[in-house]
């Protein structure tokens, strides 16, 4: 799933303040997991900024819809009759959906309300870790099942570095060393002659060194 | 004597010496002429200087600038690599510019986190390994390639070092993981600083039972402690560093003003009997901001003068 913060109030105010009507566009996709851009995050940034407002004697319609997700033509579609009426729409999406927000409505501007951080899972209710760096070749099957791109803070193949303490990274204390999850893992399953294996350079032409990707399969576009 | 490349240091080692290198962090400033100083300071009792590539994530004067310097002054240069800030493109580059001013010895690093020095905010690019990198100068070498397999039409002459830190967590890989480099093309190894003797033998034994030791020269890291505050800093802040609450101990037993003398009366006994630990091939020693000790240490250890190869 992919992993969204909301921005601070302040940088969301500075861009919007200027318009008089504002359209407050949810997702119910992803972001809403991690509380970040769903429904109940619309309400509740709707009610915080026109209290902002309110107390500056600013008056500014801040009105609120939330879509099944962003990401999607169908989904966005469904604001088409909606979106003349205002002077701009405040997407709390993650990043892809303010995008294709920001494509379909062009002639509006189209504003992030998140900051989109990872890939990751919900560990524990208020809690999200990253766990997949979206490399687009997949290696998990020789690391044990644990992703040293995404999770070594230096994306080594052969780890772990020099500076792995207690089964922390040199990075933070909070932080698991990915290495060391790694190879308890291969001892775990008899499989440390994995990491015996040198990994030769990896090619980053499927990850974001090789510029947006795209992804076609024949068979749906029939 | 048996030897790949015009390395002073590995004519060394190949000769059956006890080897002793020693390095030099160059400036934050463009002046050369602190470099120089410091390689005055040093150069005469070691066989190899290493140069710091942006040590602890710090910008500084590139090595490379400083190893053509160090050729310059007559003394055998050991470029240190890290692959945190150039792609293998930039690496690559920096390699045949290396080998173009024939400077004949590599340290492959991936290098500190750049959360730990002056730009923390800078992206980092980590494209290769340290490991990936060995294997890279080692097609360079010994394939006259580069590593897409374009031709070459000289080959790189570098004797390739890499380090590694017994004391990192989990200690089990560790020897695994020297293997590993080992098997990627590395000849030498400079280990982090020593001051768990027993760990550091366990590790050593580990290598040997393993019979790595034939295949690579492990050079042990010496830094000797110059204040009981060092001491302490060096065990709470520097990741991966094992410092024994008895190194403290013993700075603490001495006058204030005869700790930095026991910090070099420490490391002239460590050197002494790590002579005796099978597999040990020579000392690296890094007296950092402390380079006018490392004759000292050398001559204390009875590692002087240094052979003249040819």
């Amino acid at each position: 799933m992919i992993m969204a913060k909301p921005k601070p109030i302040q940088e969301i105010i500075n861009v919007i303040k200027g318009f008089d009507k504002v359209l407050l566009a949810g997702c119910n996709g992803c972001v809403a997991v991690c509380e970040a851009g769903g429904l109940k995050e619309v309400e509740i940034l709707a009610s915080a900024l026109r209290m902002y407002f309110a107390n500056q004697n600013q008056t500014i319609q801040i009105d609120e819809v939330s879509l099944t997700r962003q990401c999607d033509k169908e989904y966005l579609a469904e604001i088409k009759e909606m979106v003349p009426n205002y002077g701009a729409i405040l997407s709390i999406a993650c990043g892809a959906g303010v995008q294709f927000m920001a494509e379909m409505y062009s002639e509006k501007p189209v504003f992030p309300g998140v900051n989109t951080n990872f890939i990751g899972v919900t560990l524990e209710k208020g809690v999200w870790s990253e766990r997949c760096a979206a490399c687009g070749e997949c290696i998990l099957a020789s690391t044990g099942g644990i992703c040293p791109v995404a999770r070594c803070s230096k994306r080594m193949l052969n780890g772990p570095c020099g500076g792995s303490s207690n089964g922390k990274c040199e990075v933070s204390k909070e932080t698991d060393c990915g290495w060391h999850l790694i190879y308890e893992r291969l001892k775990t399953l008899g499989q440390l002659q994995r990491f015996s294996v040198p990994n030769d350079p990896k090619d980053w032409t499927t990850s974001r060194d090789g510029g947006p990707r795209k992804i076609i399969k024949e068979v749906s576009q029939a | 004597m048996n030897t790949l490349t015009p390395s002073n240091l590995e004519k060394v080692l190949a000769a059956g010496h006890f080897a002793v290198t020693s390095e030099c962090g160059p400036p934050r400033s463009p002046d050369m002429a602190i470099v120089d100083e410091k390689v005055k300071e040093v150069g005469p009792y070691v066989d190899a200087i290493n140069v710091t590539d942006n040590q602890t994530a710090v910008v500084r004067v590139s090595s490379l600038a400083s190893c053509i310097r160090i050729k310059q002054l007559g003394y055998d240069p050991i470029l240190q690599m890290t692959t945190r800030d150039r792609n293998r493109i930039g690496l690559q580059s920096d390699l045949l510019g290396a080998g173009a001013w024939e400077i004949n010895n590599v340290l492959c690093l991936t290098g500190d986190h750049q959360s730990f020095g002056d730009h923390p905010n800078a992206a980092n690019v980590f494209d290769l390994d340290s490991t990936q990198l060995i294997g890279v100068v080692k097609k360079m070498r010994d394939d006259q390639k580069l590593i897409n397999g374009f031709e070459m039409t000289k080959s790189l002459r570098m004797f390739i070092g890499a380090a590694e830190n017994p004391f990192a967590d989990p200690f089990e890989i560790r020897v695994m993981r020297t293997a590993k480099k080992v098997a990627a093309g590395c000849q030498f190894i400079q280990t982090q600083c020593i001051y768990n003797m027993d760990k550091f033998k366990l590790w050593m034994k580990g290598l040997v039972d393993a019979g790595i030791h034939e295949k690579c020269a492990i050079l042990a890291g010496i830094t000797p402690m110059k204040s009981i505050g060092m001491a302490r800093y060096m065990k709470a802040k520097v990741p991966g560093m094992d410092v024994p609450e008895d190194i403290i101990k013993r700075l603490q037993g001495v006058p204030k003003e005869k700790v930095a003398d026991e910090g070099i009366k420490m490391a002239i006994e460590q050197i002494e009997e790590l002579k005796q630990v099978p597999g040990i091939r020579g000392f690296h020693i890094m007296a950092i901001e402390w380079e006018e000790k490392v004759q000292e240490i050398v001559k204390g250890a009875g590692l002087y003068p240094r052979p003249k190869m040819d």
